[in-house]
């Protein structure tokens, strides 16, 4: 975990107070920048290659659009629009993330405490991971009818097994002289799970939550393709059967946007709560 | 300090450990020695010899198969008050700072840190000589100075009983060295009866007042060494004859097989 690697690769653009602020000279300050704009910089160009390749060869719009069609697409649906189907995405992969993390995190440390339950429990598990959810999720929205749960229920789904995954191999990772010690205080297996196992196995909890964001949201999205009147998979179907195809690449931007957002917002939350389950470098 | 009080005392213990096939291995045979009051005690062995178990004897996170192993007289059956461990890792907990790593013990067991466990730790911080490092984040410090805290940890509770699992084998060969003098220069401001194990044969021998030397596989006493060094012992005390004649000693008992 001690990285004493301090590149000028560093992601955060404020040097740390570890590393002592020296004089840079010109070009080696003009290195940084570029290093910094970098990906931007790349993004940039990946644009401007797409809106030159689409204009040269004349690209139809229908096979793919031009960057410039996409967001005259969007700025063509009305605010109100947008908001309504956001709000509808957001509201299902965030309650259905919520719910994977209070169900994950209590049935790991369940996992972990009770052979029994991992034996039993485990394999079901497993089943349920290796179920296509996509083939599922009609079946749902059948069983659980028009409401956001079945949209939640599938979200949960496809997101719980992760967390559930890490959060025991975070348990389980606690150094065993911990445990001794914790044994040799006769503290208690519950002051042995709240003081030492969990918080050890905060950085593999955090590492699955930011993953999860992401298949939280591709949840939400599988849900509203079944069965949905609002939502970004929903406006993305509804688009696509009236050919609208650089409105429909307009969902898509949106929903990216969204899953870096709630990545970016998770990365934040444990630098903020939990700085010290990240890299030094990440502080 | 009456010489035999026995503070710890193992009376032919064997520990067998069952594998997941069934079967059985013997780690511990045989062993049969005391333990006396602020003793020094080393117990020396190839890797596999069972030192670690003897440990956790003591430690009452494991019960012999066979025999008893008793501290004041009292067959151990629980783990106790008495005892403070130290691990061959510092295994320290990243999010609390210096003190709150030394305070765990108490926030562990009893759920709380008064500001007088605070004064405590600060005053064993400054036994092990990390007054200045009293917040510091644990990743700021050194292998040996995060074994340091480990130490102080340890030695919150006031222990009688300082059990000490190779503490140095994972440290540089030069701090490694000066961690001993630190240990001997503590254990003589604080006397504590002291089980160390290791297995180096310099640094039983520089610490230690009996060393028990062990056979491997099973593990069983092959002998138990009187180490008359005059105390207290300082790096001279690593050129004197006697050192050295114990050494070799040592080295001529571990590294020829015994005949069965």
């Amino acid at each position: 975990m001690p990285s004493q690697i301090i590149s000028a690769a560093s992601s955060s653009p404020v040097p740390s107070p570890r590393m002592k602020a020296r004089p840079v000279a010109v070009g080696p300050r003009l290195r940084i920048w570029a290093d910094r704009l970098a990906p931007a910089a790349a993004f940039v160009v990946l644009i401007v290659v797409w809106e030159g390749a689409c204009r040269l060869f004349a690209i139809p719009s229908f096979l793919l659009p031009a960057p410039s069609a996409i967001v005259r697409a969007g700025f063509e649906v009305s605010a109100m629009q947008w908001l309504s189907n956001i709000s509808a995405t957001i509201r299902v992969a965030l309650m259905g993330y919520l719910m994977a993390i209070a169900v994950s995190i209590p049935l790991a440390v369940a996992l972990v405490n009770s052979r029994f339950l991992s034996r039993t429990l485990y394999p079901l598990l497993v089943i349920v991971q290796s179920t296509p959810i996509v083939a599922v999720a009609p079946i749902i929205v059948v069983t659980l009818g028009a409401s956001d749960l079945p949209r939640v229920v599938i979200t949960f789904l496809i997101t719980f097994f992760p967390i559930v995954v890490s959060t025991v191999t975070g348990l389980m990772a606690t150094p065993e002289e911990l445990i001794e010690l914790s044994r040799s205080l006769r503290a208690g297996r519950t002051r042995e799970m709240l003081h030492i196992r969990l918080p050890f196995a905060v950085p593999y909890i955090f590492s699955a939550l930011k993953i999860s964001t992401t298949l939280a949201i591709i949840g939400a999205v599988i849900a509203e393709f079944v069965a949905a009147e609002h939502g970004l998979g929903f406006f993305i179907m509804f688009s696509t059967s009236f050919f609208k195809i650089p409105q429909a690449f307009a969902g898509l931007a949106v929903l990216v946007a969204l899953s870096l957002v709630f990545f970016r917002l998770c990365t934040l939350a444990q630098r903020w709560l939990v700085p010290w389950s990240l890299p030094k470098s990440q502080r | 300090m009456s010489e035999h009080a026995g503070v710890i005392r193992f009376a032919d213990v064997e520990q067998t450990f069952g594998r997941d096939d069934g079967s059985a291995v013997t780690a511990l045979e045989d062993v049969t020695f005391d333990i006396g009051r602020n003793e020094f005690l080393a117990v020396l062995g190839p890797s596999g010899c069972g030192k670690s178990t003897l440990l956790r004897l003591i430690a009452g996170l494991i019960f012999p198969s066979r025999g008893v192993v008793s501290i004041y007289d009292l067959t151990v059956t629980e783990p106790r008050d008495e005892i403070g461990i130290v691990f061959q890792r510092p295994t320290l907990l990243p999010w609390f700072d210096v003190i709150g790593n030394v305070t765990f013990p108490l926030r562990h067991k009893y759920g709380r840190v008064t500001a007088e466990d605070k004064l405590r730790a600060r005053d064993m911080l400054s036994l092990v000589g990390l007054s200045d490092f009293v917040s510091k984040r644990i990743d700021e410090l050194s292998g040996g100075m995060q074994q340091r805290v480990a130490l102080a940890r340890a030695l919150l509770l006031d222990p009688d009983i300082l059990l000490m699992d190779e503490p140095f084998s994972a440290l540089d060969a030069l701090t490694r060295d000066e961690m001993s003098f630190e240990l001997l220069r503590i254990w003589s401001e604080r006397p504590k009866t002291v089980v160390f194990i290791t297995h180096s044969i310099p640094e039983a021998v520089l610490l230690a007042d009996r060393i028990v030397v062990m056979t491997p596989r099973p593990g069983r006493v092959r002998e138990i060494i009187d180490v008359d060094l005059p105390r207290p012992r300082s790096i001279s005390t690593l050129s004197e004859p006697t050192f050295h004649a114990l050494a070799n000693h040592i080295r001529g008992q571990l590294f020829t097989r015994a005949v069965a």
